[in-house]
């Protein structure tokens, strides 16, 4: 019998082999950037080295042809390196400024849309939806191919007063993280709860520790140790689920999309805030979603048209405050955009500071 | 004779549009009968379909991995086995890119000849934890896939409650805005914690993510338990030359309007002549100026990095972001990156010791408070770690004089030092 592999715990791999020759030559004493036109970034070093970088669009979930379609334009078109952002966004990096131009071409030809710097809307960050996770309540590729569709000019254009972040998350516990704009999974209805399984699958104690408002009792149902849920406690956030797949928190019907603003992730002028609801209720409707990316168009008008240059949406919301941004996204305010967490008097206004 | 292609009326609707199509490349895996993935992908387009069909989510949990390691394998097993058999097992290996997700077309390539030999030919570039999401592979191929992906430089990332596969910004490799350097730091301490990594076991899942500024572009404040965001803690540098420049290109009302006023401190005003004054004692490094003028004004020289800890998202207590544990530590010689993983060292013991079961750090620092973990790990207190001084009275102030002796030794102390 052969030996067992042992693996080889070599970590995170240095980056140096796979680096752009003028970043390694030039690493640590860049000077200065600007931006020559939408999606073309350029760097110079101290040692007066200049280095263009392309920025493009991909689906993320790549298949390996396309994987080597963009491997083809880095070897004919570039100069045989690249590197992705967090964003999923490819980035291929030439030295010789005549190379921009027909790199761009190709990318754009090829069906790789060019841009997402500056103030644009860069690609949205996903998550694995349907394609790929367990505990899903909607789909992320397709939720994201819809939104960029329709985005697809601020993406090319850095038309915006700041950079827009969006992501999407399909489930509460919000993989997808922060945005000035989130579209994220909101539950309506308790979990649905199979008593023949709980006991078999899952770990009791440990789901009834995992709810967030104590909502979770043990208790015989048909004669059998399940679980049971305060359907008046519960506040449908789905955290049992994952630890236990019979108390089943999607529904086609009630499992709902929300959309959230003015998440913000850098301490650059304002600190760091987190996203605040805006619009609940919204359906989850395959395969294009046109509900949400209405509202995600209309909020994304108003902030382009009412911000002013460097305000993030959130910033650009505390300056007009919470009155008009409703009023402009002509979006309805209601009880449930008031706090009820821990520390929710924090969210209320104490002043006599009001809109008109 | 080849299985045939599913009907996807849904998703053939996301093959329209500008945007690149992942349904397209679904498709072309599926198509490619030369390949032996492309049963696979066929009824994975079917089960996805039936997704789009009824609202519902059909993969579940259980458990895979290779020989050595209790995490970095992802399984997922399909509720619709009978109906897909081909895609019954489609489970995701989670392999850590280069730091800073560098890559050469060839390493690529490579990446991509083994991964058409054991599995889907899937890929994502990249999973929000920041690895390379091979995903759509069987049971009896994962082990021989890793050892490929391991022989050509590639392991497995984390999952599960143990140190999880990190993210640095670009930084150092083309960012004149990098204060230190990111890649190092990076791989300096994940490479460090493999063992808490590969054989997770840990209270909970514990991110560690490096920003070279305060723009923080790898999101560490919100996501990370352990942020590290680079700094300076001399004074800002500005060439007046270049500040006149821009007021010659831009004009005043830019000047004023974009630079100026943005300054969230007021720690700008413009002169008469047309270059900046700056009151360093007011600045609070937020990176503003320092975009909206590449080429006039730039971090100072004195750098080193900000360590937030207690980043995440919802689950259980709600949204947190990380709070500042240490104000400023040096980070240029060999010796100051081995004090910072040091501290991660002395973090992450205090963690495994502390922390309830399925608690993040942010949630131990909620439920002992932040005296208690800041004294547990030695570090001094500094006004830097509160937005502001408590305003409830209900609190015990016996030793006061104590702690405010403890508090003039160490002003005392630094005074001397400088």
């Amino acid at each position: 019998m052969a030996e067992p592999h042992i693996p080889i715990e070599s970590g995170v791999p240095d980056p140096f082999p796979y680096m752009h020759p003028v970043l390694k030559r030039n690493y640590g004493t860049w000077r200065w950037h600007d931006r020559p036109r939408p999606g073309v970034l350029r760097h110079v070093a101290a040692s007066g080295e200049t280095v263009w970088t392309v920025k493009a669009g991909t689906q993320r979930q790549l298949d390996v042809f396309t994987v080597r379609r963009l491997c083809a334009i880095g070897d004919e078109c570039a100069d045989g390196f690249m590197r992705f952002t967090t964003r999923s966004n490819i980035e291929f990096m030439v030295t010789d400024e005549a190379k921009v131009a027909p790199l761009v071409a190709r990318l754009e030809a090829e069906g790789f849309p060019v841009g997402g710097t500056g103030n644009s809307v860069s690609m949205i960050s996903h998550t694995q939806g349907w394609l790929h996770c367990d505990i899903p309540g909607t789909d992320a590729s397709g939720v994201v191919k819809a939104l960029m569709d329709a985005m697809i000019h601020e993406f090319r254009h850095e038309e915006m007063p700041n950079k827009v972040k969006i992501t999407t998350s399909c489930c509460q516990i919000n993989c997808g993280g922060q945005g000035d704009i989130a579209v994220n999974v909101q539950h309506t209805k308790p979990p649905v709860i199979n008593h023949d399984l709980v006991a078999q699958m899952c770990e009791r104690p440990a789901v009834v520790a995992r709810c967030p408002v104590a909502a979770i009792r043990p208790a015989m149902v048909n004669g059998k140790p399940s679980l049971e849920v305060d359907e008046k406690k519960c506040v449908c956030c789905g955290a049992c689920y994952p630890p236990c797949p019979p108390m089943q928190i999607n529904d086609p019907e009630h499992s709902k999309l929300a959309i959230w603003v003015g998440g913000k992730h850098s301490s650059t002028r304002t600190k760091p805030t987190f996203h605040k609801l805006v619009a609940a209720g919204i359906p989850n409707n395959p395969p294009r979603w046109p509900e949400a990316t209405d509202i995600v168009m209309k909020i994304l008008h108003a902030y382009k048209v009412g911000a002013r240059p460097w305000e993030r949406m959130s910033e650009w919301i505390d300056r007009i405050g919470w009155p008009r941004f409703f009023e402009v996204t002509d979006l309805p305010f209601t009880k449930f955009h008031i706090e009820t967490w821990r520390g929710a008097r924090a969210s209320l206004n104490a002043s006599a500071q009001l809109r008109f | 004779m080849s299985k045939e292609m599913p009907a996807t009326p849904m998703l053939d609707e996301l093959e329209s549009g500008p945007w690149p199509s992942f349904v397209s490349g679904l498709k072309r895996l599926a198509a490619a009968e030369d390949k032996p993935y492309a049963p696979m992908m066929k009824d994975l387009l079917g089960q996805l379909e039936r997704s789009y069909e009824t609202r519902k989510g059909y993969w579940k949990g259980g458990t895979v991995g290779v020989r050595g390691y209790g995490a970095g394998v992802i399984p997922r097993f399909s509720e619709l086995a009978g109906e897909f058999p081909e895609s019954a097992e489609f489970h995701t290996l989670r392999i850590m890119p280069p730091a800073g997700m560098h890559y050469t077309t060839d390493i690529l390539r490579q990446l991509c000849d083994i991964w058409e030999k054991y599995g889907s030919g899937l890929v994502a570039l990249h999973g929000q934890s920041g690895d390379i999401m091979f995903q759509g592979i069987r049971t009896a191929n994962v082990q021989p896939c890793f050892e490929e992906f391991n022989a050509l430089g590639f392991d497995l990332g984390g999952a599960g409650a143990g140190v999880r596969t990190s993210i640095s910004c670009v930084g150092a490799a083309r960012c004149e805005q990098s204060c230190f350097d990111e890649a190092r730091a990076m791989r300096m301490i994940v490479n460090s914690f493999l063992d808490e990594m590969h054989r997770p076991s840990l209270p909970y899942k514990f991110k560690f993510k490096f920003s070279g500024c305060a723009n923080d572009c790898a999101n560490a404040i919100q996501r990370s338990d352990f942020a590290v965001i680079g700094t300076w803690r001399d004074d800002l540098r500005i060439d007046q030359d270049e500040v006149k420049t821009y007021v010659a290109k831009n004009g005043r009302k830019w000047m004023i309007d974009q630079v100026i006023a943005m300054c969230p401190t007021r720690a700008l005003s413009l002169n008469d002549d047309d270059t900046l004054a700056f009151d360093g004692e007011s600045c609070v490094r937020c990176m503003h100026c320092i975009n909206a003028m590449t080429k006039a004004i730039k971090p100072g020289d004195e750098r080193g990095v900000t360590i937030l800890l207690g980043g995440k998202r919802t689950l259980k207590i709600g949204d947190q972001m990380g709070t500042v544990i240490v104000p400023f530590l040096r980070l240029e010689t060999d010796e100051d990156y081995e004090a910072l993983l040091d501290l991660a060292r002395r973090v992450v013991d205090f963690f495994v010791e502390n922390a309830l079961e399925h608690e993040r750090i942010g949630e131990s620092i909620e439920r002992i408070g932040l005296v208690n973990l800041l004294e547990a790990v030695g570090l001094e207190l500094d006004p830097n770690m509160v937005s502001h001084p408590r305003t409830n009275s209900y609190v015990r102030t016996d030793g006061w004089e104590e702690e405010a002796a403890k508090w003039r030794a160490r002003k005392g102390s630094a005074e001397a030092a400088d």
